[in-house]
């Protein structure tokens, strides 16, 4: 018999929002404590239930931002202005209130250092929120462990925003590449970079990828996340350079998502 | 009981909508893609369609042989475990019925479940009575053209009464099998029969 019908259902949980924290002016992030979580790993999502009163209900997808090691649940939640959940998730909810949510789900889109490196992330707008679990993770494995270890398992993230002032965990990552020598982070801003901008300012190509990824014969893991015409064209473009399509693993957020 | 969300009301479907749409769905315009990884491109040169059986024995079909096989056109509504549904849905294909037919004429003997093999390596499982019975296509057309690659194409499976991974793009080969085995996202915490209508998403959903 299959033993995937003999596993436990994932149970709806009542998750408490701690803290709400702004990112951008269209996205910002709930803290949440979830009691008995069970664990995740970097890249996992959950799966979101509002109710109405009248007993209507509504799910959506959203990744985890935390990393397994932090004991609260992150999730960095885009504003659709004429989306369903997501301006309820963006305006509507506030420290001290409840959630129901299951999960962790999805088990290929993820990454633990034990898989090792390279690591090559891709994103596009809130696309980045799996690779950031990802990239806490590793700071957080990589903090106790000696200089052999990390120069072992080196990152790049080339991560696409429309705008400067979209640019999700801005901060965190410039701060994460700072005191990350084999952490890289490279920004593209396809729309109104900033005066004196010198980095890459169109949507992700083959060139790009080849100038900031590792070559194939390196056989980096890849994560690619975001909207689908982001996804469909950057995993065609690491497939037409060489990469292995087993190495490739991608997420779509959906049409929307926020383009970029 | 399910928590109310305080002062969340949802976009209100119309009762022909909300009738179509199984628990945790909801109704959207676009065709969303959803997939693991890179979306193979096989030449039509180069493809072919097999029906193997659990003993081996097999039947296969070039593109052109396939393509000229008796098919049909399916007007059908799909769900997608990750939460859209889309309705009226229009499909080209071979009945799985008529494959299976012209396999056994070759000798390919039936069996109770069976696995869909696709480039890139995905597979599914799903009984063969989900299959059978006008349930089921080969699909290579939709809404009237080529089923485009991000969608499966050439061609994929098309098994709309079970959430949308069953229905496996870029579809080659169909194993039939004495017992059951689990697919690719079967093996990976998803559920093994997927029916939207019970919201079988993840192993363990009833
Ligand atoms: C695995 C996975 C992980 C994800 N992770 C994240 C994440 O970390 N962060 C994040 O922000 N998002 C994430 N998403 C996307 C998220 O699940 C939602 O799709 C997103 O928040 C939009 O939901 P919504 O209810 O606000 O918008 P929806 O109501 O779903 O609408 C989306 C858009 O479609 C249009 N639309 C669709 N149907 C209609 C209709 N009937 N009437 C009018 N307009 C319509 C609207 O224009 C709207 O802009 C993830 C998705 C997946 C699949």
């Amino acid at each position: 018999m299959n033993p995937a019908a003999t596993a436990p259902r994932i149970a709806w949980r009542l998750a408490t929002v701690i803290e709400v924290l702004p990112e951008t002016s269209e996205t910002r992030t709930l803290v949440l404590d979830v009691p008995e979580w069970p664990g995740h790993r970097a890249g996992q999502h959950v799966d979101v239930r509002l109710t109405a009163e009248d007993g209507y209900q509504a799910e959506r997808s959203y990744s985890i931002a935390s990393p397994p090691e932090e004991s609260h649940l992150a999730l960095t939640v885009e504003r659709l202005d004429d989306g369903e959940v997501s301006p309820y998730l963006s305006d509507e909810l506030h420290a001290g209130d409840t959630l129901e949510l299951r999960g962790p789900i999805g088990g290929y889109f993820v990454w633990d250092v034990a898989n090792g490196g390279p690591l090559f992330l891709v994103g596009g707008g809130s696309g980045i929120v799996p690779l950031m679990a990802m990239l806490r993770h590793r700071n957080a494995v990589l903090a106790s462990a000696d200089a052999d270890v990390r120069s072992g398992l080196p990152a790049r993230l080339l991560y696409s925003s429309r705008r400067w002032d979209n640019v999700i965990y801005r901060e965190e990552l410039a701060h994460l590449a700072e005191s990350d020598p084999t952490l890289e982070v490279v920004h593209t801003i396809t729309r109104n970079p900033p005066d004196g901008w010198t980095g890459f300012r169109r949507r992700i190509d083959r060139a790009m990828l080849e100038k900031i990824g590792w070559p194939p014969s390196e056989q980096p893991r890849v994560f690619v996340c975001g909207p689908t015409p982001l996804v469909e064209s950057v995993a065609s473009a690491l497939v037409e350079i060489g990469h292995q399509p087993a190495l490739v693993k991608t997420e779509r957020f959906g049409p929307t998502g926020g383009s970029t | 009981m399910a928590l109310i969300s305080r002062g969340f009301r949802g976009r209100r479907q119309s009762a022909e909508t909300a009738g179509r749409l199984p628990p945790g769905q909801y109704a959207t315009r676009d065709f969303p893609v959803l997939s693991a990884g890179p979306t193979p491109r096989t030449p039509l040169a180069a493809w072919d369609f097999t029906v193997r059986a659990a003993d081996g024995r097999s039947a296969r079909w070039t593109w052109d042989e396939f393509t000229a096989l008796p098919h049909q056109t399916t007007t059908k509504d799909i769900h997608c475990v990750t939460k859209w549904s889309k309705f009226d849905t229009v499909w080209e294909g071979i009945s799985i019925d008529t494959l299976l037919s012209e396999a056994a004429a070759k000798g390919v003997t039936s069996s109770p479940h069976v696995i869909a093999r696709c480039d890139g390596g995905y597979t599914t499982n799903l009984p063969l009575a989900d299959v059978t019975g006008g349930k089921a296509w080969i699909a290579f057309m939709y809404d009237g053209k080529p089923l485009p690659p991000e969608h499966g194409g050439p061609a994929r499976l098309l098994v709309p009464h079970l959430y949308f991974w069953k229905s496996a793009k870029w579809v080659r080969e169909l194993l039939l099998m004495e017992r059951d085995m689990p697919g690719f996202w079967e093996s990976l915490g998803y559920h093994n029969y997927g029916d939207p209508w019970r919201e079988q998403r993840y192993a363990g959903d009833e």
